[in-house]
């Protein structure tokens, strides 16, 4: 990892931690974020090159505070609130050892109360400090709009007094659940949709990636946070050999075995072992699983199709969801069976599957395997339509050229 | 809520238009763009147009006419086509807007169709 990476990963780490720390203690989420945002600016100007001081809170409640107190008249913090808040940052700087709201802070954030479609912003503002511009490109979301939708979810917290909290053991399981779900929100960003051939092609993979092992750390005794993880490094490995060295798209039964991250999967693998030992299904475990099973594929030499199968089975019975079905029914395809894949496709009653790229694809495959070449074509089509990424839209677009594949699996 | 993607193309993409090789895969893209659109139900109107250097652009500045060859300013994108699309709101918009193939190495702007006042009864 290089210097500023590190300095970033600090900086953030900090930023994170003293956001939790004045909103635990009542400040406002805005405030506290806006009482800091200048200092975290500052430490991701300066540490990179001239290193990470010491006791990186201290350096940012030094900053912040240094900065509050020449911009009392701030128009964008209150007065009443800089008072406040100086006197927080002091206790904080008193108490290096202050300690770590940020579980807390991501409760918040995925709060019931919070519309789904705004957690996973939230949490990528309040406690990694990302800036609304970047998220809003993330998620397709006018910058703007963006802004508006975390200022109003801000307030919201406020005015409806949620408390910053870790939930009662009652409610536990499912308020991780909100966590997670928002956690991998942010990783789905940076897998399908974002396209950037040249550039950042990760989206915010990295981010999500970080707020996964901050959760697993913070919830030491869960397996679900460990699965989520696993499930994400499992993807993550896989990302050097999703295009050749010409930049091509390669589906996952092609991929060079051997461009996949090794450290990667060996970490995985031992988060999926060890969140097994808790003995408690979980969507994010299972997902990890089907995952474990298809990087088995080149040590063993074929894929375990029967594995994948019962593991789909059991994902679509717990999380009946529209990936989850395509999923099964690109598995079941997979392992030989057009014909019932296609009727696992029939069978989804989604609408959302109209706009769903990933049915289309599976649903082409399907009606080509059982030589229907009209309606595959038909398929195909709403496929490429649907298709942002142009190097798939490449990839699906050369494989519409006539081939006789179809008719030679069919017969 | 209505939008227009204002679909703007380099002169590159232009070129592929009548290219013997590349015209496949270009109206490809584009075909299967406008088809998911219209399987959505999405589009109100659309349409395709001519490159650039078919454009005549026409003035009048102090009673003199000036019609001159070519677009109104020369620019590395030019509009290559447009669609009205009614969806809930900006954020399908938006959505659209990133699956049209020029999103990938030109652009696609994105804005709300003016909605006129009513006129006053008669």
């Amino acid at each position: 990892m290089d210097a500023g990476q590190t300095a970033q990963d600090v900086a953030r780490r900090s930023y994170g931690r003293l956001v939790a720390m004045l909103a635990a203690r009542g400040t406002g989420l805005a405030a506290a974020e806006d009482a800091l945002a200048d200092a975290f600016a500052a430490a991701l100007a300066t540490w990179p090159a001239r290193g990470i001081p010491a006791n990186p809170e201290a350096w940012l409640v030094t900053t912040a505070r240094n900065r509050l107190a020449n911009t009392r008249r701030s128009r964008r913090v209150s007065e009443a609130a800089t008072g406040e808040i100086l006197m927080r940052l002091g206790d904080a700087q008193a108490a290096s050892d202050f300690p770590d709201e940020r579980l807390k802070l991501l409760f918040v954030c995925a709060h019931p109360d919070i519309d789904p479609s705004i957690r996973t912003p939230l949490m990528l503002q309040t406690v990694l400090g990302l800036d609304a511009a970047r998220i809003a490109s993330a998620f397709a979301v006018q910058p703007a709009a963006m802004g508006q939708r975390l200022v109003r979810a801000k307030a919201r917290i406020g005015a409806s007094g949620l408390r910053f909290e870790v939930p009662d053991v009652a409610d536990l399981d499912l308020r991780v659940a909100d966590v997670l779900e928002a956690i991998y929100g942010a990783y789905g960003t940076g897998w399908d949709a974002i396209a950037g051939a040249d550039g950042d092609e990760k989206g915010l993979s990295g981010e999500a990636i970080y707020l996964g092992r901050l959760v697993a750390a913070l919830l030491p005794d869960h397996p679900e946070p460990k699965g989520l993880l696993s499930l994400m490094l499992f993807c993550e490995a896989r990302r050097p050999a999703r295009f050749d060295a010409a930049g091509a798209f390669v589906p996952l039964a092609a991929q060079d075995a051997r461009r996949w991250t090794r450290d990667l999967i060996i970490e995985a693998d031992a988060l999926l072992t060890l969140a097994s030992k808790a003995g408690r299904f979980g969507r994010f475990q299972c997902e990890a699983a089907i995952q474990s099973v298809h990087v088995q594929r080149p040590i063993v030499g074929h894929l375990n199709h029967e594995a994948i199968g019962l593991l789909y089975r059991m994902l679509v019975a717990h999380a009946p969801t529209l990936g989850n079905r395509v999923g099964q029914a690109a598995a079941t395809l997979d392992a030989g069976d057009p014909a019932r894949a296609l009727d696992q496709l029939d069978a989804i009653e989604s609408d959302g599957k109209e706009r769903y790229q990933p049915y289309w694809v599976t649903r082409r495959a399907c009606l080509e395997a059982l030589g229907r070449p009209d309606e595959a074509g038909q398929a195909l089509e709403r496929a490429i339509g649907l298709t942002e990424h142009p190097r798939l839209r490449a990839y699906l677009l050369a494989s519409a050229r006539p081939t006789t594949e179809g008719v030679d699996r069919a017969g | 809520m209505q939008y227009m993607l204002i679909l703007n193309e380099t002169a590159e993409e232009f070129a592929k238009r009548n290219h013997p090789q590349q015209a496949a895969e270009y109206w490809g893209g584009w075909n299967a763009f406008i088809g998911a659109m219209a399987a959505a139900g999405v589009i109100v109107k659309g349409d395709g147009l001519l490159g650039p250097e078919t454009a005549t652009t026409v003035r009048l500045r102090d009673g003199q006419r000036q019609i001159q060859d070519g677009p109104f300013a020369e620019t590395k994108e030019q509009l290559g086509g447009y669609f009205v699309i009614e969806v809930p709101d900006l954020d399908a918009a938006i959505a659209w807007a990133l699956k049209a193939p020029s999103a990938a190495y030109a652009s696609v702007e994105v804005r709300p169709v003016l909605v006129m006042p009513a006129p006053p009864a008669a």
